[in-house]
């Protein structure tokens, strides 16, 4: 099991050691030097972009963080709270990428909220020269990080709140005077902290070390750490090779450097508050503080349904020039040429998506269900080892990872991208599903064993359809990352497996915006398609069952 | 006796033509024979539609007439697939390659060419279609950024850079570099290029190193480093005096050629350029840019080169990769490639050399609106050696790419 879980991120790792260090035999470099080292910190605005990598990827996770943990403070067990967290799943399944697309027509100056506004009422009859875009300190794309992964942290948060009494302590705290805010963070936040911590870990990996939502949105001069890596590894000179795994090294330390600084706020922020616990303060008049909270998710929320619509739109304009509002031609010929082009994508992608989900789903659950009967107390070294994939940046382990399937004579299989794409897909499933599982109550097993049940049938006849909703949502959420994985697919796909969002990414390197729409939908479809089953099947299935309707 | 020696020698010349030609068939025939039922693996840049249906079309051609299935790889970077290779060879994988047929040109191919990633050369020649290449009159097809090709890569099309601009807004563009930087003096926020080293960024840099540089010569050979700051030194007083008045003011620069044609529709910019001369007309076809659009080039030239398709050592369908690569030189391709609509891209054959049917069909294309007649193209400029594209990327990255400090 160790060996499953840990196996491809070490091999993966030793093939970018090496060559970090002079080692690549294969283009005559045998002996260990620190050459590649010297010749990375000798490139120009290299510190420029190890900052930018650290900072925009640590501020946009922690002003995540804030947004989520405000907003459900003043607001959960609210309407409002209920209707926004309709809106802010299906955005889960927005991939990187499409929103950052979006989010570029709707924010550029030549996009469409200088169009709504123009000329009439600013006067310009061309687009501003205006620096919005791909500004040197990282702005748009720390924005544009924060819209795609609070709608993540909130998910998770919502997962974790998704637990008994938390009602009687609003209600407790509630009569006791404290206002809704002062109880969250009193009472509730210090529970469901631990599990929220986990998900908040891999954002600071992932923004540390984004490429795409960099690419579209990043600053250029210079670009952060993570595009520059790429591009060295793809530089036509061969021996950059050397320097860019030096550099995947660096990346791997300032992602490291992130997650300890996170951490080391994390203890500030508890001591700060633990000193508060027993303060008294009840903080009754939290109105203010309340609406401060909710304005930051609706803006995200509206920000992201405007850029989704937007693409939607693309999908059909053939010429949308500045100042229209609309397009001014409007075609439907590209629209089926994608999808006939598109279909063998199309196919493989749904094959894998399905494929890596069953497996990680089914892995998850055989993993938990053994732990369950054992009452495992290695779990917290397991669980380590499950998420180090996503605590690591890509990149620094996938190009050992491509040399180890090419020397196993796998490189450019399907199945191939599918091993590659599960040691990513597995640690969301268990993220996923890992919760819902410990909080089932143990009970349901125990009465069904005592009265002769074997394990597996206290399996498939209890646990399995009480867990029938959030096993499908795990499905779901394994999909759609089978789905976004673009480095993995690419990298071991060896081009011969081509999924939408390879053929996305490609495309977009052309800029035609109707092509690139069209294919950020097709990404779009089918992790939306397995949300909407995930939610749609339960209801159809206990449609007799009022106990086992969404608890709320 | 002479006489009669010569008649002799005559006979027996065209008898060895004859036999040779009959050879060349025959080895043709085998290449044949072996591609039927092959797949080959195209690895070519996908970031333009038209261009992939065009290697689609090309794609169903070879299947009906020779059997041979062609997969269009979209690459977002041929780099990648350099990469690609090279990591092949790094663990001894010498056949059953990802990669059967690679579009490419300049430093990728000097780089695979370097390394000893390609098919053995010659294979180019043995195609029967090379016999229409227009090697005379345009050298590029078989010297390839001054780098000899070697029959390591068959030539697909032609490229030169041209400047595209709205009729609509500017009525006269300018002429020459030094109207170029005027122009963008008296407008500023109205002119950009890519940033390097994007393909089409280090392009405009040549253009400019071309117009600027003392000495034009010394950009054939490769770059001597201890010369290397005082030849660039005219370029970067250009780059110096124009970066101020660049769109964004040079702190952000459109990602691509596609980004930048988008920005001139949206009207963020004046002047873009392709390095298509065809460009433009097909992007007004295609809706992509209005009808006003024009296209002009420098008094003086501009950079001109060729592109490629080659193979790398490990394909295993090289047969199957010839016969592609001998479909897309055919005058039938080569025609469908030059319409606006289609591609707008110029061809790399001999037309006036053709037979009369085949130049028919070169007569017959419509270059559309904004294409400029081959007469009105004007010189072309060579390409530098591949050694200048690294050595100016760096240099600018270094200036302009890293940030005030």
């Amino acid at each position: 099991m160790v060996i499953l879980l840990a196996g491809p991120v070490l091999a993966g790792l030793a093939g970018t050691v090496l060559p970090a260090f002079g080692y690549l035999p294969v283009l005559g470099y045998t002996s260990l030097s620190l050459d590649p080292l010297r010749s990375l910190f000798a490139m120009p605005g290299l510190s420029k972009s190890v900052l930018l990598s650290f900072g925009t990827g640590l501020a946009a996770s922690i002003l995540s963080m804030a947004i989520v943990l405000v907003f459900t403070a003043g607001w959960s067990e609210t309407r409002t709270f209920r209707r926004l967290t309709r809106f802010l799943s299906p955005l889960l399944s927005v991939p990187h990428a499409a929103a950052a697309i979006g989010l570029a027509f709707l924010i550029a100056p030549s996009g469409l909220l200088v169009r709504l506004f123009s000329p009439w009422a600013t006067g310009w009859t061309r687009p501003p020269d205006l620096l919005i875009l791909n500004d040197p300190a990282g702005l748009a794309m720390t924005f544009g990080l924060v819209a795609k992964e609070v709608p993540f942290l909130f998910l998770m948060t919502l997962a974790a709140l998704n637990r008994p009494h938390i009602k009687e302590y609003y209600k407790a705290g509630a009569s006791l005077g404290y206002g809704r805010m002062s109880v969250f963070f009193k009472v509730v936040l210090p529970q469901i902290y631990p599990l929220i911590r986990l998900p908040m870990l891999a954002v600071i990996a992932y923004s540390t070390s984004v490429v795409d939502v960099a690419l579209i949105l990043g600053p250029t001069t210079p670009p952060p750490l993570a595009p520059r890596l790429v591009a060295w590894m793809n530089d036509p000179d061969l021996s950059k090779r050397l320097m860019a795994s030096a550099g995947a090294l660096l990346q791997l330390l300032v992602s490291a450097c992130a997650l300890l600084t996170y951490l080391c706020l994390e203890r500030l922020a508890g001591l700060w508050q633990s000193a508060r616990y027993a303060s008294g303060r009840r903080r009754r008049h939290d109105a203010l503080a309340r609406q401060a909270g909710l304005y930051p998710m609706i803006v995200i929320v509206t920000v992201m349904m405007l850029s989704m619509a937007l693409l939607a739109v693309w999908t059909a304009a053939r010429s949308w020039w500045f100042p229209a509002v609309l397009p001014q031609k409007w075609s439907l010929g590209r629209m089926t040429d994608a999808f006939g082009m598109g279909a063998p994508a199309l196919a493989a992608t749904l094959a894998l998506a399905i494929a890596a989900a069953s497996i990680a789903t089914a892995r998850t659950l055989w993993l938990l269900d053994a732990r369950s009967a054992r009452n495992a107390a290695t779990q917290g070294k397991l669980n380590i080892l499950i998420f180090v994939p996503l605590l690591l940046p890509q990149i620094s382990f996938l190009f050992g990872l491509q040399m180890l399937f090419l020397f196993g004579g796998l490189s450019g299989t399907l199945l191939a991208v599918l091993l590659a794409q599960l040691v990513f897909v597995f640690p969301y499933a268990f993220l996923a599903l890992s919760d819902p599982w410990n909080r089932l109550d143990p009970r349901y097993a125990k009465v069904a064993t005592s009265m002769g049940a074997s394990r597996l049938k206290v399996f498939w006849q209890v646990r399995l359809p009480l867990l029938l909703r959030p096993v499908l949502v795990t499905f779901a959420v394994a999909a759609a990352v089978s789905v976004g994985q673009y480095l993995p697919t690419l990298m071991i796909g060896a081009g011969r497996v081509v999924t939408v969002t390879t053929e996305s990414v490609a495309l977009a390197s052309g800029g035609n915006r109707q092509v690139a729409a069209l294919y950020a939908m097709l990404q779009l479809i089918i992790p939306l398609t397995f949300f909407v089953l995930a939610a749609l099947v339960p209801s159809l299935v206990f449609r007799n069952r009022a106990a086992m309707r969404l608890e709320r | 006796m002479k006489r009669l020696r010569s008649t002799a020698a005559g006979i027996a010349g065209v008898f060895l033509t004859a036999f040779a030609a009959h050879a060349q068939d025959q080895d043709w025939q085998t290449v044949l024979d072996d591609a039927k039922g092959q797949t080959v693996y195209f690895h070519a840049w996908g970031g333009e539609p038209r261009i992939n249906a065009y290697i689609q079309w090309a794609a169903r051609e070879v299947e009906r007439d020779y059997g041979v299935r062609v997969v269009h790889v979209k690459a977002s970077d041929t780099a990648n697939v350099v990469s690609q290779v090279l990591a092949e060879k790094s663990v001894g994988k010498q056949t059953g390659g990802a990669v059967d047929l690679v579009w490419i040109n300049g430093e990728n191919f000097a780089s695979m060419k370097a390394s000893g990633l390609l098919a053995a050369p010659g294979w180019a020649q043995t195609l029967p279609n090379w016999q229409y290449v227009d090697i005379e009159n345009k050298p590029t097809v078989a010297i390839d950024f001054t780098v000899p090709t070697d029959g390591q890569e068959s030539p697909w099309g032609m490229a030169k850079l041209v400047f595209m601009y709205d009729s609509a807004r500017l009525e006269t563009p300018p002429s020459d570099l030094n109207g170029l930087l005027d122009y963008a003096k008296r407008n500023p926020g109205r002119f950009s290029y890519p940033q390097p080293p994007n393909f089409y960024g280090t392009t405009f840099l040549k253009q400019a190193l071309a117009d600027t540089v003392a000495d034009r010569d010394v950009l054939s050979s490769p770059v001597d480093e201890s010369r290397f700051d005082e030849t660039v030194a005219p370029l970067f007083t250009f780059l110096d005096e124009l970066h101020p008045h660049l769109w964004r003011q040079g702190q952000a620069f459109p990602k691509n050629v596609a980004d930048m044609r988008q920005l001139l529709a949206d009207s963020e910019l004046d002047i873009a350029f392709s390095f298509n001369p065809g460009d433009a007309s097909g992007a007004i076809a295609n809706g992509e840019l209005p009808e006003t659009v024009r296209t002009f080039v420098f008094d003086g030239g501009t950079i001109g080169n060729t592109h490629f398709v080659a193979i790398p050592f490990n394909s295993s369908n090289q047969s199957g990769a010839k016969v592609y690569a001998n479909f897309l030189l055919s005058p039938m391709a080569q025609t469908r490639k030059q319409e606006p609509e289609i591609w707008g891209d110029p061809t790399v054959l001999n037309v006036a050399a053709l037979p009369a049917n085949e130049k028919a069909l070169f007569d017959a294309i419509d270059l559309g609106p904004a294409t400029l007649s081959p007469e009105d193209l004007g010189p072309v400029i060579p390409e530098p050696h591949p050694s200048w594209v690294a050595a100016l990327e760096e240099a600018w990255t270094a200036r302009y790419g890293a940030g005030s400090e």
